[in-house]
């Protein structure tokens, strides 16, 4: 895949929209205009206009951090639980790591959806218990391979040798395991952006993240069902978007694969 | 063989228990008064007393999971709050309507995901393949619920051929059922196909590229042969593997799917106990929905293991 810069290129537009998005927009995302309820798209109106008049650009621009949030958040609460968990079982052979290994499984015999499902549907939803919920999910495939990452490593020699210095085992994972475990931890990572903006998106298409009048792409397109055979473009313009989002992120996920993991060429 | 699928089936077992006790350590441990969550906020004290006691919820928590899990061990999943009956039935219909649904999408996933796989590696670096491949990035970028609404829009809004929601019993006519099937297992099963053709692409170039291969090719065989007989079968054993994952994503999308088309099976019974806050029918349908995906994955490790001879599961193994 040669197109890891474009990508970047693309993304970084994309975050520059969306922060720029948060505080200005060509109208008020929540502005009503009833006068110009369901307008067909315009120069004015790029996107058209809503149920309530409200300018669909806007409502979509003022969005667009939600979703990447959503899923820059989850990789993130997903890395910052599943690394040191997965570097403690790999040292710790005892019943401890036993136990988190166990219940790392466990989570995983669930399918993904039915987890997130699962940890939001007690409470009431916001953004960031969908971010909790997205990285929870994904807290086990993290730890499932930092530790095989980080056990092939306690094999190679540098580390013996460090173990035969007497070095603690703070210092072996600090200066040795670390350092040579991050390139496929981040192409994990980069991976699992996608498919965390992915179930996120669906969740709160479910109604159990952001809630309206948050204009989340997920709701919007979820809001716009009623209104299909009228005014489409409300679901589309959204839609849309997220598929941009998805496919420039799911190119840099790759293009680090390719640059990082030397078995994927 | 026999003693590999007991000790397989009894991991089934220990996966489920220890399922229950998740699922109600979550529903039950989360923040949020349950009768409060039930009656809404504005509910008066007696009733949410009432509604505690008949619940059991004074009970400690032991005594509730143990409650639960012997009603479960007698084949009595619970009572639902919103419809008054027994979950069980409840969701013995979902689940027929949802099992058409995905078996229908499962099937096409594997047929379509592995023949289309198989296609683009032997046409590798030709027009076929370069289509398929710039399809695949764009069938894994969009997402489900979006590509409903856009099948909705043509098909339904804009061409009306098909219904646009709905779910039709077969009783009701073999064509309704049918027409209100299609548009839902598309969806369903468009994303898969451009997952698994992809790796099944990817692991068939692998198989072409062997010695096998060379050497079935070399002993003159028909390309057909060699393609079917030699190198498609051990393509197929990656396939079953992404196959079995998919069966994960399939149920998600089986969530999202019935709800976008409001067809009225397990997914969105999910969804409504959700809404509604009927925790007994939201424990007893995730429960169910997790046993079936444990034996879906049971099923795909025997799969394999019947496909590959290299594999012969032994009482120790």
């Amino acid at each position: 895949m040669k197109l890891f810069w474009p990508g970047i290129a693309a993304l970084s537009l994309i975050v520059l929209a969306a922060i720029i998005g948060t505080w200005l927009t060509p109208y008020d995302p929540a502005g009503f205009a009833v006068r110009l309820r369901f307008a067909a798209p315009t120069f004015l109106h790029p996107f058209g206009t809503d149920e309530f008049g409200r300018d669909v650009l806007s409502r979509v621009l003022s969005g667009a951090h939600l979703s990447l949030l959503i899923g820059f958040g989850a990789m993130l609460v997903s890395l910052v639980g599943g690394v040191p968990l997965g570097l403690f079982t790999a040292f710790n052979r005892g019943w401890g790591g036993t136990l988190v290994l166990r219940v790392a499984d466990l989570l995983l015999s669930l399918p993904p959806i039915l987890l997130g499902l699962l940890i939001l549907a007690v409470t009431p939803p916001s953004t960031l218990k969908t971010i909790i919920a997205v990285g929870l999910v994904y807290i086990p495939i993290m730890l499932r391979l930092t530790r095989a990452v980080a056990m092939e490593l306690l094999e190679e020699d540098f580390v013996q040798a460090a173990r035969a210095r007497g070095e603690s085992a703070a210092s072996i994972l600090a200066r040795e395991i670390l350092p040579n475990a991050w390139p496929p931890i981040i192409v994990e990572c980069g991976l699992r952006v996608t498919f965390a903006i992915l179930l996120g998106s669906a969740l709160s298409f479910l109604g159990l993240g952001p809630q309206p009048p948050a204009s989340e792409w997920g709701v919007m397109i979820a809001e716009s069902r009623e209104f299909l055979d009228q005014a489409p473009w409300i679901g589309l313009a959204p839609g849309l978007c997220l598929c941009v989002l998805l496919v420039t992120v799911n190119l840099v996920g790759e293009g680090l694969r390719a640059r990082l993991d030397p078995s994927h060429g | 063989m026999t003693a590999y699928i007991l000790r397989r089936l009894l991991g089934v077992v220990a996966v489920v228990a220890a399922t229950t006790v998740l699922i109600f350590g979550i529903v039950h441990i989360l923040p949020g008064n349950v009768a409060y969550a039930i009656l809404g906020e504005f509910a008066t004290p007696s009733a949410v007393a009432a509604l505690e006691v008949k619940l059991g919820l004074h009970d400690p928590l032991w005594l509730q999971y143990w409650h639960w899990l012997s009603g479960l061990l007698h084949g009595d999943l619970g009572q639902s709050l919103t419809m008054d009956r027994p979950a069980g039935p409840v969701i013995a219909e979902a689940v027929g309507r949802s099992a058409i649904l995905a078996g229908f999408a499962f099937a096409l996933v594997a047929v379509g995901g592995i023949g289309l796989g198989v296609h683009a590696a032997t046409h590798a670096g030709r027009p076929a393949d370069h289509v398929l491949g710039l399809a695949q990035l764009i069938f894994i970028g969009v997402p489900d619920f979006f590509w409903a609404i856009l099948v909705i829009l043509v098909f339904a809004s804009m061409l009306g051929w098909l219904p646009a929601t709905g779910y039709s019993p077969i009783s009701d006519g073999f064509g309704a059922w049918v027409s209100h099937l299609v548009l839902p297992v598309l969806v369903l099963a468009v994303g898969l196909i451009a997952h698994v053709s992809r790796l099944t692409r990817a692991a068939m170039l692998e198989a072409l590229r062997s010695r096998y291969v060379l050497m079935a090719r070399a002993k003159g065989l028909s390309e057909r042969r060699v393609l079917w007989r030699h190198a498609a079968p051990n393509a197929m054993l990656p396939a079953i593997t992404i196959l079995a994952i998919d069966f994960g994503l399939l149920i998600g999308g089986v969530v999202v799917i019935e709800t976008v088309f409001a067809i009225p099976g397990l997914g969105r019974l999910l969804v409504f106990a959700i809404e509604h806050h009927d925790l007994p029918l939201l424990q007893a349908g995730m429960l169910v929905l997790t046993t079936i995906y444990a034996l879906a994955n049971l099923a795909a490790d025997l799969a394999y293991a019947a496909l590959n001879p290299r594999i012969r599961y032994t009482a120790s193994a």
